[in-house]
């Protein structure tokens, strides 16, 4: 028998697609519904807490941000994220609190192979992307913004 | 001619070597699973005390070598050659266990197929009678096979429902050209079979075809047929993979009947979310020396044809967009 020719692959992807289990995807956003909303209403009540003690509702925002990292962090320490992200995907992943989850998650991992090379070198290696690509997308939107109604509206 | 070759592809062993001693240690989690019963060691802590989950995996190899030596009440210095792979980059395990033990060592590296792959070389030397005691041993570690190929343990990252989880576990067994124990009698090293496929959220489908390959010519070689077996065990394939074989092997038309189980599909029960089910080094040889050899001493099965496949691709190839070739080494164990 020869290596195996292109269609003899492409008959056994189609065979192989038709007999995958399927993605249960209503049980999965129903999932990721709960998780991420539970998430965003602490995140909410936060807000409506640090809005009566912070001067300015901008503060507040920061105040909860970084609040909301905090409890990521948290719970990813303590071993509980990952549970979440395993039953509410997205819902656990989207919110802040799961970009904390992706350094610290890295940082920990990573922790063995020392504070220089290990820990600080790889903290940012799921993270990073979503760091490049939001920045990167935050700065076009901008420039479409400032060319559409001028640098200072 | 090379007298003891039948066929394109299978090896017969003349004067069979018997496996003397086998022990099998598992993590935790797989002590939860189906098969608790038939493991000899259940580890409570996965990490073993160890630092780092590289170390755990190593000082887990190194305590079922040692234990497999007591067992059969052999000194280290009576085992000629010791043939072993595991899944970490350059076989970190297999080359420190090796350093440990001090006794000639052949690194191998067939991925999750490693077992079968040391117990055809390994029989070879013995049937040869270039050795007289081979020590044959392979090992994964859910943690370590983690950070290497996937993400960091504490990422929130959905399993899917083709993913599997790689066994934490290690499998030796003590092959030797006299003495009591299950005999190996033929082995059937397998070819590198890739369809194309690049999921490695799937990687049972991708291994399956290479596993059918290795059926079929041992087969054909042997001139036997699925009926000359009490058991077909595959392993990795698990349940998305074990289906693709059964449907391979329909298509090349072998009836697998009820003979066909899989390890990968075995070790874990559907409860303990696991995705597809589990694979890793030590997937096939925990199942190999717990449930069938034990199931084998009680009569249940007489001859097994025992098929551990391999995905051969690494944590760079499926990111370069490669796709992953599979491998499947068969061996027939007979009571």
């Amino acid at each position: 028998m020869d290596p195996k020719t292109k269609a003899e692959q492409k008959k056994y992807q189609e065979l192989v697609k038709g007999h995958s289990k399927k993605t249960p995807i209503l049980k999965h956003v129903v999932l990721a519904f709960l998780i991420g909303g539970s998430i965003c209403l602490i995140g909410q009540i936060a807000l409506n807490y640090f809005s009566t003690v912070e001067r300015t509702q901008g503060e507040a925002a920061a105040t909860t941000l970084a609040f909301m990292i905090f409890l990521g962090a948290m719970a990813t320490g303590f071993g509980v994220y990952d549970i979440l992200g395993e039953i509410g995907g997205a819902g656990a992943a989207i919110p802040i609190t799961g970009f904390a989850n992706t350094v610290v998650a890295s940082a920990m991992e990573f922790r063995r192979e020392g504070f220089l090379l290990g820990m600080a070198a790889k903290m940012f290696v799921i993270a990073g992307p979503v760091l490049v690509y939001g920045i990167l997308a935050g700065f076009l939107v901008t420039l479409i913004k400032a060319s559409l109604l001028g640098l200072f509206p | 001619m090379a007298e003891n070759r039948v066929g394109q592809q299978t090896i017969v062993f003349r004067n069979p070597p018997r496996i003397i001693s086998s022990f099998a240690t598992v993590g935790p989690d797989e002590g939860k699973g189906p098969l608790a019963q038939y493991f000899n060691d259940i580890l409570e802590d996965p990490m073993l005390g160890q630092k780092t989950a590289e170390k755990a995996e190593l000082k887990m190899l190194e305590s079922t070598i040692e234990q497999t030596l007591a067992q059969a009440k052999l000194k280290k210095e009576e085992i000629h050659y010791y043939i072993s792979g595991d899944l970490l980059n350059q076989i970190i395990s297999s080359s420190f266990s090796a350093r440990t033990l001090g006794v000639p060592f052949i690194g191998i590296y067939g991925a999750c197929s490693s077992y079968a792959e040391g117990l055809g070389l390994g029989s070879v030397l013995i049937d040869g009678s270039y050795a007289d005691k081979v020590l044959v041993a392979t090992t994964s570690h859910y943690q370590t096979a983690e950070r290497q190929f996937r993400y960091p343990i504490e990422l929130n990252i959905q399993r899917k429902t083709s993913n599997q989880v790689t066994v934490t576990g290690a499998g030796v067994s003590i092959l030797a050209n006299a003495g009591d124990g299950i005999k190996v009698t033929h082995a059937t090293f397998g070819k590198v079979i890739d369809m194309g496929l690049k999921d490695v959220n799937d990687m049972g489908s991708a291994m399956a075809p290479a596993a059918v390959d290795t059926l079929v010519q041992h087969l054909q070689d042997t001139n036997r047929s699925v009926a000359d077996y009490d058991l077909i065990l595959t392993g990795d394939l698990a349940s998305q993979g074990k289906k693709m074989f059964g449907l391979l092997a329909k298509e090349k038309g072998i009836s697998l009947g009820n003979k066909h189980q899989d390890a990968g599909d075995l070790i874990f029960s559907p409860q303990q979310d696991v995705g597809a089910g589990a694979s890793g080094c030590a997937c096939a040889a925990v199942v190999t020396i717990g449930y069938v050899m034990k199931e084998m001493y009680q009569g249940r099965f007489r001859r097994v044809l025992l098929i551990a496949t391999g995905a051969l691709m690494n944590a760079l190839t499926f990111q370069q967009g490669e796709s992953i070739p599979g491998i499947g080494h068969a061996i027939v164990l007979e009571v």
